[in-house]
């Protein structure tokens, strides 16, 4: 997956370091160091492949391809790709995970009410 | 009867291999009598928690969370091979620091899985590592809790494949060859894991005695699957 244009999310370039909590109503790509806590409620986060996490994040989506320390509670959807290394729990509704991908922590599937459960894909 | 240009335009087909590619080399499986006794387990009670010792799989979290359980995922084989682990005793002999190991890993409240998929971990982890682990687990499990790993019957030599179980439905697993290179080492050192030893059944018994109860399921692929109950 490439970076997406800059004009459709918010970017953090990957010499950025952030120390703190983060929160937005957009869409946030984050290639950069961020350290704290990230909210997004409605809005999706991407780590892209030289991003590093080290904090809860809560968002729609969270897609990763690079490294996440901490619970990710995705209220849509969360997608690790191939290059992702993840240490923490995972909490979504949705879930697909590439071949290679390395997770270290629980995945709890929870159901929306009165729809099925769409389990994990590869 | 086929016209020449419908001919031509076959051979033209079926010779191309831009738009039909190789086929994906298919991974063998096999059936599990222990999976099958889980299986009862995971289709009779819901939001169980299972943790899954092997490396991360799409297909596992994919069958338990589809059936409205939990699963944690941790891949000890991997975190066995990290270099800080290694220390020299007393004597300066190397060995591996099983407090930090456990420091590190299985962290997790007493009582708190119900099943507990140790695959073949036993066989392929440092020897120093299995007794501790394997105690770690009888903590963390519930009482009733089921166990399975999986053990060769015999010497299958030191550069025997070593697999990854994928649960694909009630009782077969499909196997995938696994290389693993130590923790912060680049993918280009990933090898096979070296087969470390072969369980008798008396040591496997001696392994999980404090647990309520083993039963052994011998299989024809040289593997003997163990079932145990916390």
């Amino acid at each position: 997956m490439e970076a997406p244009q800059t004009g459709e999310f918010a970017h953090i370039g990957k010499s950025v370091v952030i120390k703190g909590e983060l929160s937005g109503s957009e869409d946030l790509y984050v290639d950069g160091n961020v350290e704290g806590k990230i909210e997004l409620r409605n809005h999706s986060l991407t780590v892209g492949p030289n991003g590093k996490i080290k904090a809860n994040v809560t968002a729609k989506a969270v897609v990763i391809q690079g490294t996440l320390d901490g619970a990710v509670n995705a209220s849509d959807r969360v997608e690790l790709r191939k290059s992702a290394v993840v240490t923490g729990d995972l909490t979504t509704q949705r879930i697909a995970i590439e071949e290679g991908a390395f997770l270290k922590g629980k995945v709890e599937v929870q159901k929306e009410a009165g729809k099925s459960v769409a389990p994990a894909s590869s | 009867m086929a016209s020449v240009s419908d001919n031509v335009m076959k051979f033209f087909r079926s010779s191309s291999n831009q738009t039909v590619g190789p086929a994906a080399p298919k991974k063998p499986t096999r059936r599990s009598s222990g999976m099958g006794e889980i299986s009862r387990l995971l289709n009779s009670e819901e939001g169980l928690c299972v943790l899954d010792m092997g490396a991360t799989s799409a297909s596992n979290i994919r069958f338990f969370t589809g059936k409205g359980h939990k699963i944690y995922s941790e891949d000890l084989l991997w975190s066995s091979l990290d270099p800080a682990l290694r220390i020299q005793d007393s004597a300066g002999n190397p060995v591996l620091d099983s407090k930090k190991f456990l420091d590190e890993n299985l962290v997790y409240p007493n009582a708190h899985f119900d099943v507990v998929l140790c695959w073949n971990l036993p066989d392929y982890m440092e020897e120093s590592l299995v007794k501790p682990t394997i105690d770690r687990l009888w903590s963390v499990m519930k009482p009733g809790g089921f166990l399975l790993a999986f053990f060769h019957t015999r010497d299958a030599g030191p550069d025997s494949i070593c697999y990854r179980y994928h649960v694909t439905a009630t009782d077969l697993l499909e196997m995938q060859e696994v290389k693993v290179a130590a923790p912060g080492r680049p993918a280009s050192e990933k090898k096979s894991p070296r087969l470390q030893r072969v369980f008798n059944n008396r040591h496997i018994e001696n392994l999980f005695r404090d647990f309520a109860s083993i039963k052994f399921f011998l299989a024809r692929d040289a593997i003997r699957e163990v079932l145990v109950v916390r």
